[in-house]
């Protein structure tokens, strides 16, 4: 028995609600994720000892364990100390935090290598120190984060097929629903595969966009 | 309001890092309106005693004193970081590396600090870059990016920007000195502009020529210390000290 990609055309619209889905998590998470880093980033840089110290921790339980196991420990280990979040709320902060420690990291790395000279002159000019950051630090250190950080959003799409398993029926459960209607593994996937791939793209050309803008200021 | 007759008063200014001692004991006065340069060879210390002033390099020992009221006062981290920001609005700094924000266009290099800290609308703000610009004979280029201007044109972008906020004082850091020689002279004429409004001007600079012909007053630092301080006439042309006279025989000499 060959391919028989007539069976897709009925399913479809289970399969566009899925694509729905991964695309308004991803979206939220990669937006949590962008500024969360940025936050993690300015805490990790610029905080006392003691109020840096939570989030050492929260940075090393993101980036030491699998992000599936973060995904249970948000959905079904919360639940035990009262905390019941919807499970697409669930998979959002899981991706989001776990993909703001790795941004957070780039950040810091993009805020510590801005000239110094920069912070004298926002500071000379009255700014106190959390202006100078907003208006001028950080603004540069982010444009030269933007390639890396775009590839770090381009995992968190894929990886957003994770939270299937917590039972959001993103694109990934949507394909595995018209399977157990059809019996037809290979070709929802492919499908799924396909679309995938056609949300990369599009994130792709809107980076690529983001970078032109940028590079006319340089 | 105190017992400072001075505009600018700097008294024993000390700054060591560790055992290196950068300042010992400066004193130093400065009048409304007056313009002086501080000359010396490199490690003399006169960039640290500038950046004193606007506290950039916070001093180890004595005090600062601007129109009445002490820069470098003791207070709690809180309230010091309030004042200091007060205090800098009024205290405008040029860099030898202009320190131009590079993500901004020369209109909002110049309108960022007015609007954040002057609450000025964005009408107010274009206006005021316009002036200013306009002043440093830089209007043709306002909505240019630092990376399409030349050096000279980026230094005079940030003395406008330097400017907008209205300051009482003017620091300038070796303004020329990352400068090609054929872009100094347009530099130089802004800050010669300033001297004619009256501006009061502290000026660090390796331009000996510059610094006689606008300068009320000239500091020659050596290792921490004033070594000699006059008229551009007479340190200059007479200086008393055989230090000096060996500093500008080299200097000079190099310079031709």
């Amino acid at each position: 028995m060959g391919l028989d990609f007539t069976v897709v055309p009925g399913h479809l619209d289970i399969i566009l609600l899925g694509c729905a889905w991964t695309i308004g998590i991803a979206l939220a998470a990669a937006l949590l994720s962008f500024f969360g880093g940025i936050i993690f980033a300015v805490i990790a840089l610029y905080t006392p000892w003691i109020i840096r110290q939570p989030f050492r921790l929260i940075e090393w339980v993101f980036m030491g364990t699998p992000l599936l196991l973060q995904l249970f420990l948000i959905y079904f280990g919360l639940v035990q100390i009262g905390i019941d979040l919807p499970a697409f709320v669930a998979g959002i902060i899981g991706l989001g935090l776990h993909f703001a420690v790795y941004n957070s990291e780039l950040i810091q790395t993009a805020i510590l290598s801005v000239d110094k000279g920069q912070m004298e002159a926002a500071r000379t000019v009255g700014l106190s120190r959390g202006q100078a950051l907003r208006k001028v630090v950080i603004p540069q250190a982010v444009r030269d984060v933007i390639p890396p950080i775009g590839n770090n959003m381009i995992a968190l799409l894929k990886d957003s097929a994770l939270v299937s398993v917590i039972g959001v029926s993103e694109l990934t459960l949507s394909a595995q629903r018209a399977i157990g209607a059809t019996y037809r593994p290979f070709e929802f996937y492919l499908v799924a595969a396909m679309f995938y791939y056609a949300i990369n793209l599009c994130m792709e050309w809107v980076q690529r966009r983001i970078e032109r803008r940028i590079s006319i200021s340089r | 309001m105190s017992d400072q007759d001075h505009f600018v008063e700097i008294r024993y200014a000390q700054k060591s890092y560790g055992s290196l001692e950068v300042l010992k004991d400066i004193s130093l006065n400065v009048e409304r309106g007056q313009i002086v340069a501080i000359i010396g060879p490199s490690g003399s210390g006169k960039s640290t005693l500038l950046r004193a002033i606007n506290d950039l390099d916070p001093l180890t020992g004595g005090e600062v004193w601007l129109d009445g009221v002490q820069v470098n006062k003791s207070l709690p981290h809180r309230q010091y970081e309030k004042h200091i920001n007060e205090m800098r609005q009024h205290v405008g700094m040029v860099f030898q590396h202009f320190n131009l924000f590079p993500h901004m266009t020369a209109r909002e290099n110049v309108t960022m600090a007015p609007m954040l800290l002057k609450r000025l609308s964005k009408a107010e703000a274009d206006k005021l870059a316009e002036e200013q610009l306009d002043k440093v004979g830089m209007l043709d280029r306002i909505d240019y990016y630092p990376s399409r201007l030349s050096g000279g044109q980026k230094q005079r972008v940030a003395i406008a920007r330097a400017l907008a906020m209205e300051p009482k004082l003017m620091l300038f850091d070796e303004a020329t000195s990352a400068l090609d020689p054929e872009l100094v002279d347009e530099v130089n004429l802004v800050m010669k502009k300033l001297a004619e409004e009256h501006m009061t001007m502290i000026i660090v600079t390796h331009e000996m020529d510059f610094a006689a012909s606008v300068c009320d007053r000239v500091l020659f630092m050596d290792q921490g210390v004033v070594v000699e301080e006059g008229p551009p006439s007479v340190v200059f042309k007479n200086p008393t000290k055989e230090r000096t006279r060996e500093f500008l025989r080299k200097h000079l000499a190099g310079a031709a």
